[in-house]
C-alpha cells in the first residue's frame, strides 16, 4: 500500500513506470511475432524461441566485440539468425512439422536445453553486456528517464511489425506462406514449395528472435539460461493476441509490459511474474464468457 | 579340439591374472606413498567457469605442496593427488560422484564442489561414510546448522557477504555527525538461498544500528529486468542501496542505475569482480562497493605461496588468467589438508577429521580456523570500491588500499 500511496503522490512516477513498460514490451512483442508465425504457419509451438534470443544476444555481443556499430549490429545479428533458423529447420525442425503438437513441444524442448548447454560450453557462463553507445533522454525535468536503446527497441518492434505485415501481403514468399498456412496439402497441390515455405517461415522467426536477441543485449545482459522468460511470455501474449494478427501481438506485448513493470513496482518484485500469470489466467476466463455471450447472441 | 580350447583358456586366463596381479600391485605401491584427495567439480554446465576456477585451485595447491616435498606424516613422506568427476553442476550428480568417490575408488579425503546447491547434497553422503569434507566455494549459513561434523568451509559463509556495508554506512554517518538510525537502506535481493542468507546478514546489522529499510524487493531468479525497483528507488532517495543477485545481477544493477540515472550516494552489491564490471563498464561502475572473498593486495601470507600478491602472480604463470578468489579458496582447502596431515600423524580419517577440527593456520587466503559448526570464523570479508576503473580495497580498515569515496559520483 505504500507504494500505491507513492504513485499517487509523484504522478510522474507512473508516466516512467508506464514508458518503460511498454519499451520492455516492444522486446517482447518481436519474440511473440515470431512464435505467432511459427505457430500459425507451422503449426509448431517454438520452445526453443526464447534461446534464439539468446543466440541473438549473443551474436550482438560478439558483433560488438569486433567493433561493428549497434545499429548495423542488429540487423547483422538478425542475418545471421535468419541462416541459423534455416539451418536449423532443415537439420531439425522439418521432421516434427505436421506432427503432433506433443511431438513438437517436446522436440523443441529438447532443442531448447541442446541451444542452452550448448551456447554455455561455447560462450562460457558468464554474463555479457554489449554497449549500445548511445544515451539517456531527460523528461520532467530529469524526473522520467528513457534509455535512447529501449526507444529504438521499440522503434524496431514497429519496423518488424510494419515488414512483417507487408512481407505477408505483397512479396511472393509471403503468399506462398499464407496460403501454406491455410492448406498446406492444396498449397503443395497448386504448386508451392511448402518445405521452402517452412524454412522460410522458421528462418524468418530466427531473424526476428535474433533482433529481439541484440536489443536485449544492449539493454540488459545476455547468458545461456535468460531464455526462458521469453519464451514464456511470447505464449503468453500469442495466445491472448491470437495467430494471425500482427497488430494484436503487438499492442498485447505492449500492454503486458506496463502491466509487468506496474506490479513489479506496487506488489514488489517477487510477485511480478506471479501477477503476469494470474493476469493471463484472468483474460483466458474472461474472454471464454465474452465468447459464449458472442455466440449466444448469433443464435 | 575342445582340449586345446580349454588349454588356450588356460594360459589366456593365468596371463590375465597374472596382468591384474602385477596391475594391482602398482596401484597398491602408488597409493603408498600418496594421498588422494576426492573431488566433483562442474567442467560442463552453468557452472563450468567457477567449477575450473575451482580445479585449478586444487591442482596449483596439489603442484605446490609436492614441489616442496608433499606432506610428511608421522615422519613419512607422501605426495598429494587429486581425482576429478565432473559434477555437470547438478547436485544429484554431484552427490552420486561423491558416493562412487569414496565406495568405488576407496577416496579417504573430499574436497569441494563450486556452490552451496551442490555442497548440499554432497554433505549427507561424506557425513555418512565420516570422510573429512573440505570446501571452499560454498557458503550458504544454512550448511552449518544441520550439524555435520565433517563438513568444513574455509570461506565465509554468505550472510558475511555484505554486512561491511551497512557498517561502512554507519561509519560514514558517524563521520557526519550524523546517528547511523538515520541512514536508510533499499536492498533487492535475488529470491534464491545464497542471496537470501546475505539479505539475512544485512537485516541483522541494519537493525543493531536502528536503520530505516525502505525498500525490500526479492527478485526472481529468472530476472532480466531491474526498472521497477529502480524506480522505487529513485522515488524514496535511500541512502544505500544493496543487491545481490550473482553476476546477473551486478551486472543489471550498474547497467540500470547508470541508464536510468539513479543517484544513490551508497551501493553495494556481490559478484561484480566476476561480473567483471569494472573492466566492461567502467564508466558506470565507478564507486560502486563490491563484496568478495579475498583479494590479492591483501598483506595475508603462508609458508607454501608467500604473500596473496605471490600466489597471484603464481596462479596467472601457470593458468594464464588472473587468479579469481574463486581459486585461492580452493588453494586454502588443499593447504588446510595439509596442515591437517602432518598435525594428526596418520592417515585415519577419524584423526584427521580432528586435527581439521582444530586447525589455527594463516594462509594466503587468510586466517582459518573453524568454530564447532565447522565454517571459518577468522576471516573477515572484503569490501572493494570501483575507483578509475579498478578495484581497491576500501574496508575492512586494517587492510584497505584506499579510502572509501563517499558520496559516489554520478557519471555523466
Amino acid at each position: 500500500m505504500e507504494n500505491l500511496r507513492l504513485l499517487f503522490d509523484s504522478p510522474v512516477l507512473s508516466v516512467q513506470l508506464l514508458i518503460d513498460g511498454v519499451l520492455i514490451g516492444a522486446i517482447f512483442a518481436l519474440a511473440a511475432y515470431g512464435m505467432a508465425l511459427v505457430w500459425g504457419v507451422m503449426g509448431l509451438i517454438n520452445v526453443a524461441q526464447g534461446e534464439l534470443v539468446m543466440l541473438g544476444g549473443y551474436a550482438a555481443f560478439y558483433l560488438y566485440r569486433a567493433r561493428i556499430h549497434p545499429l548495423f549490429g542488429i540487423p547483422l545479428a538478425a542475418a545471421a539468425m535468419f541462416c541459423f533458423g534455416w539451418l536449423l529447420y532443415r537439420l531439425v525442425i522439418f521432421r516434427i512439422v505436421e506432427k503432433d503438437l506433443f511431438i513438437s513441444i517436446l522436440a523443441t524442448f529438447g532443442l531448447s536445453i541442446l541451444l542452452q548447454q550448448l551456447a554455455n560450453t561455447l560462450f562460457g557462463a558468464d554474463v555479457r553486456t554489449a554497449e549500445s553507445g548511445f544515451g539517456t533522454l531527460f523528461l520532467f525535468g530529469g524526473a522520467v528517464t528513457v534509455a535512447e536503446i529501449k526507444l529504438i527497441s521499440f522503434a524496431a518492434a514497429l519496423v518488424t511489425g510494419v515488414f512483417l505485415i507487408q512481407f505477408l501481403r505483397r512479396s511472393r514468399m509471403g503468399q506462398a506462406i499464407r496460403a501454406t498456412a491455410q492448406n498446406a496439402r492444396a498449397a503443395r497441390v497448386m504448386g508451392v514449395d511448402t518445405q521452402r515455405v517452412y524454412a522460410w517461415t522458421f528462418g524468418l522467426n530466427a531473424a526476428i528472435c535474433g533482433a529481439s536477441g541484440a536489443l536485449v543485449a544492449m539493454t540488459w545482459v545476455v547468458h545461456p539460461y535468460l531464455g526462458l522468460p521469453y519464451t514464456v511470455r511470447a505464449f503468453m501474449i500469442v495466445i491472448v493476441a491470437g495467430l494471425g494478427n500482427v497488430t494484436a501481438v503487438l499492442a498485447t506485448a505492449l500492454g503486458l509490459g506496463a502491466a509487468e513493470n506496474f506490479a513489479g513496482f506496487i506488489f514488489g518484485a517477487e510477485y511480478q511474474a506471479a501477477f503476469v500469470f494470474g493476469l493471463l489466467v484472468a483474460i483466458l476466463v474472461w474472454r471464454r464468457f465474452w465468447l459464449a455471450r458472442e455466440r449466444r447472441y448469433l443464435q | 579340439m575342445p582340449k586345446r580350447i580349454s588349454r588356450t583358456h588356460l594360459v589366456a586366463s593365468g596371463g590375465v591374472a597374472l596382468l591384474l596381479a602385477l596391475a594391482f600391485a602398482a596401484v597398491a605401491e602408488a597409493t603408498g606413498d600418496e594421498i588422494v584427495l576426492g573431488a566433483a567439480v562442474s567442467l560442463t554446465g552453468k557452472y563450468s567457469v567457477n567449477g575450473k576456477n575451482t580445479k585449478d585451485g586444487y591442482d596449483l595447491a596439489v603442484e605446490r605442496i609436492n614441489e616442496l616435498g608433499g606432506v610428511k606424516v608421522a615422519g613419512k613422506p607422501y605426495k598429494l593427488k587429486v581425482t576429478y568427476y565432473d559434477d555437470e553442476s547438478t547436485p544429484a550428480r554431484a552427490a552420486q560422484l561423491t558416493e562412487r568417490l569414496i565406495s568405488q575408488d576407496g577416496v579417504k579425503f573430499m574436497l569441494g564442489a563450486y556452490g552451496s546447491g551442490l555442497t548440499k547434497a554432497m554433505a549427507p553422503v561424506t557425513e555418512k561414510y565420516k570422510v573429512p569434507h573440505v570446501e571452499g566455494n560454498s557458503a550458504a549459513r544454512e550448511l552449518f546448522t544441520q550439524g555435520y561434523k565433517y563438513l568444513f568451509a574455509v570461506l565465509s559463509t554468505s550472510d558475511y557477504y555484505l554486512r561491511d556495508a551497512v557498517n561502512l554506512a554507519a561509519d560514514v554517518a558517524k563521520e557526519h555527525r550524523k546517528d547511523p538510525k538515520t541512514v536508510k537502506l533499499a536492498m533487492a535481493f535475488e529470491n534464491d538461498p545464497f542471496s537470501l542468507d546475505v539479505r539475512d546478514g544485512v537485516l541483522e546489522d541494519a537493525k543493531k544500528y536502528g536503520m530505516k529499510v525502505l525498500i525490500d524487493d526479492k527478485l526472481p531468479p529468472e530476472i532480466n529486468d531491474m526498472a521497477a525497483t529502480l524506480t522505487k528507488v529513485r522515488a524514496v532517495k535511500p541512502d544505500v542501496l544493496i543487491v545481490s543477485g550473482h553476476e546477473k545481477g551486478a551486472a543489471l544493477v550498474v547497467r540500470q542505475t547508470g541508464e536510468m540515472k539513479i543517484d544513490v550516494p551508497m551501493m553495494a552489491s556481490t559478484h561484480c569482480d566476476s561480473a567483471r564490471i569494472a573492466e566492461t563498464m567502467p564508466r558506470l561502475a565507478e564507486g560502486f562497493l563490491c563484496a568478495s572473498q579475498w583479494d590479492r593486495h591483501l598483506s595475508y601470507k603462508d609458508r607454501w605461496f608467500g604473500s596473496a600478491d605471490d600466489y597471484a602472480n603464481r596462479f596467472e604463470k601457470r593458468f594464464n588468467y588472473p587468479a579469481p578468489y574463486q581459486a585461492a579458496e580452493s588453494t586454502a582447502s588443499v593447504l588446510v589438508y595439509a596442515d591437517a596431515f602432518a598435525r594428526a600423524g596418520s592417515l585415519d580419517p577419524e584423526k584427521v577429521r580432528d586435527a581439521i577440527a582444530s586447525t589455527d593456520m594463516m594462509t594466503m587466503y587468510g586466517p582459518i580456523k573453524f568454530d564447532t559448526t565447522g565454517k571459518n570464523t577468522a576471516k573477515p570479508m572484503v569490501l572493494y570500491q570501483v575507483q578509475g576503473g579498478e578495484y581497491k580495497v576500501v574496508a575492512p580498515k586494517k587492510w584497505a588500499q584506499t579510502k572509501l569515496v563517499w558520496p559516489r559520483k554520478l557519471s555523466q
